[in-house]
C-alpha cells in the first residue's frame, strides 16, 4: 500500500511541464490533484517513473467567461465548482455535478481536468461535459488542438491523448445557458462511483436535446433515440417513462450492448435517465 | 528531497523520497502518530488533516507536494475555540468508540462547523459519507456535529437566511 519508487519533478511553468512529459512520453506521469493518481499509486496499479506534478500551474487554475461560454483551466479543483468561484454558465449543472463528486476532502484537491484525463467510465464530469457540448483544449510542445468531449475517451481509462499531450482547459460553450437539465446519479452511498449517472439537456426552445449515459464499466454513451423521445415534451406524465424506456432500450441495442446487459443494470441505468429527462422536462 | 512547511503553526523540515505520502512524512518524520492511516486510498477518511484550512487526504498527497504548506493535524487545535467545543460534544455523545477514525472525523467535523453554518442533520450525514467508522457509531459523531453547530452558530441557525 505505498507506492513504488518514482522521480519528482514540479515544473514552474505550464511549457516546462510540457517539454518534461515530451521527453519522459510514456514513462512519466501528470499529477495535478491525486485523487485518482493517488490510489494508483499506492495501490501500484500506476508505476511511473517519473511523476510530473502540476498542481500548483497557475495556468491551468485560470478561468473565463465571456458572452456565457466559459473557459476553465484543466486544474480548477471541484470545491471551487461547487462553491461557485467558477461562473456556473449551465445554469447550476456544474455546481450540483461538482457537488456530488466524492467527498470534500477528495473535491479540495480533485481537478475537473485530471477526471476527464482518468477516463473512468463512474467519473462525474465526463457525461456532463458531452452533454454540454464542451471542447477539451490539448497541449503538448509540439501542437495545440481542441477536441469534443464526445470523441475524448475511448474506453475504460483511454483517451484519445498522446503520450506528449495534455487537457491544458475545457470550453463550454455559451449554448449552455439556453439549456434545461436534469442530472441523476446512482450510487451505492453518497460519493461512491457510480453504478450509473445520466445527464439530460433540452434546448429551451425545444429544438433538440442531449442526453448522455455512464457508470461502472460503461463508457460515456450518447442516446440520440433517447434525445428524440426526450426533445419535443413540455411536460411531464406517467407516459414519458414507457417511452424513454423503449428509446433507451433502442440506444443500447444500437450499441451492441443491450443483450449483455444483467436486467439489474438495465433497471438501474433506465431509471438514471428517466429521473435525469424528468429534471430536465419539469 | 527536501520538504518544507508548516505543521500545526510551527516549520517542519524533513528529507523524504518522493513517493512518501505527507501521512507518513507526519507520523514516521514527525511523529505525530494522530493522523491515522486506514485504507491508504481516499476513501475511509482517517488520514484527513487541514491542509490551508481546507480538510484533505494525507494518504493522497505527496509530502513533496506539500511544500510550503499550512497543515493542521488533529494534534495541531490548542486554544482553537471551536475545536474545543466539538471536543466537547464528542465527549458528551459518545461520539467516539474505539478513536481510530476520530482525527478524520474532528478535521471534517471541523469543516462542517465553519463551512455549513446551516447544516441539517441530512446534510452532516451526506458532508461525513467520506469518513468510516467501522464501530458504527456515526449517531453519536451527527449528535455531537449538530450541537457544536447549534452551540457555536445559535440554535435558530436554520430558520436564518443562507448566507449566499
Amino acid at each position: 500500500m505505498k507506492p513504488a519508487e518514482f522521480a519528482y519533478a514540479r515544473p514552474g511553468s505550464l511549457d516546462e511541464a510540457l517539454r518534461l512529459l515530451a521527453d519522459n512520453a510514456g514513462r512519466g506521469r501528470l499529477l495535478a490533484g491525486g485523487q485518482s493518481l493517488g490510489p494508483m499509486l499506492n495501490l501500484r496499479l500506476a508505476t511511473p517513473e517519473l511523476v510530473i506534478d502540476i498542481g500548483r500551474l497557475r495556468e491551468l487554475q485560470r478561468f473565463e467567461s465571456t458572452d456565457g461560454a466559459l473557459v476553465i483551466g484543466a486544474g480548477v479543483c471541484h470545491a471551487d465548482i461547487e462553491d461557485g468561484r467558477v461562473p456556473d454558465v449551465a445554469g447550476g449543472l456544474l455546481r450540483r455535478v461538482a457537488a456530488g463528486i466524492a467527498y470534500r476532502a477528495v473535491r479540495n484537491r480533485g481537478t475537473i481536468g485530471g477526471s476527464l484525463a482518468h477516463a473512468d467510465p463512474a467519473a462525474d464530469w465526463p457525461p456532463v461535459m458531452i452533454a454540454l457540448g464542451a471542447e477539451l483544449h490539448i497541449a503538448s510542445v509540439r501542437n495545440r488542438r481542441r477536441i469534443g468531449a464526445a470523441e475524448f475517451a475511448t474506453g475504460v481509462l483511454a483517451t484519445v491523448l498522446e503520450p506528449d499531450e495534455m487537457i491544458e482547459a475545457i470550453q463550454i460553450p455559451s449554448a449552455a445557458s439556453e439549456l434545461r437539465w436534469g442530472h441523476y446519479k446512482i450510487a451505492a452511498k453518497p460519493g461512491d462511483f457510480a453504478e450509473s449517472v445520466a445527464a439530460v439537456v433540452i434546448h429551451k426552445n425545444g429544438t433538440g436535446a442531449r442526453a448522455v449515459l455512464a457508470g461502472r464499466s460503461q463508457t460515456p454513451l450518447l442516446l440520440p433515440e433517447t434525445a428524440r423521445a426526450i426533445a419535443g415534451v413540455r411536460a411531464w406524465s406517467s407516459d414519458q417513462h414507457a417511452l424513454i424506456a423503449e428509446a433507451l432500450d433502442s440506444d443500447l441495442a444500437r450499441q451492441g450492448i443491450g443483450s449483455g446487459l444483467s436486467r439489474e443494470d438495465r433497471a438501474i441505468h433506465l431509471a438514471s435517465v428517466s429521473r435525469a429527462a424528468r429534471e430536465a422536462i419539469a | 528531497m527536501k520538504v518544507t512547511l508548516k505543521l500545526n503553526g510551527l516549520a517542519a523540515a524533513g528529507d523524504v523520497e518522493p513517493r512518501t505520502s505527507l501521512a507518513d512524512f507526519i507520523r514516521e518524520h514527525q511523529r505525530l502518530t494522530g493522523t491515522h492511516l486506514g485504507c491508504e486510498h481516499g476513501v475511509c477518511g482517517a488520514c484527513t488533516v487541514l491542509i490551508d484550512g481546507r480538510p484533505m487526504r494525507s494518504c493522497l498527497m505527496l509530502a513533496v507536494s506539500a511544500d510550503g504548506r499550512d497543515v493542521r493535524t488533529v494534534e495541531g487545535y490548542e486554544g482553537d475555540e471551536v475545536m474545543a467545543t466539538i471536543h466537547r460534544y464528542f465527549k458528551e455523545c459518545h461520539a467516539l468508540q474505539c478513536g481510530f477514525c476520530t482525527p478524520g472525523m474532528l478535521a471534517t467535523a471541523y469543516d462542517i462547523v465553519t463551512r455549513l453554518p446551516h447544516a441539517d442533520r441530512n446534510r452532516i450525514r451526506a458532508e461525513l459519507s467520506g469518513n468510516l467508522c467501522r464501530c458504527t457509531g456515526y449517531l453519536g459523531i451527527i449528535d455531537a456535529i449538530e450541537k457544536a453547530l447549534d452551540n457555536i452558530h445559535g440554535a435558530d441557525r436554520r430558520t436564518r437566511e443562507e448566507a449566499p
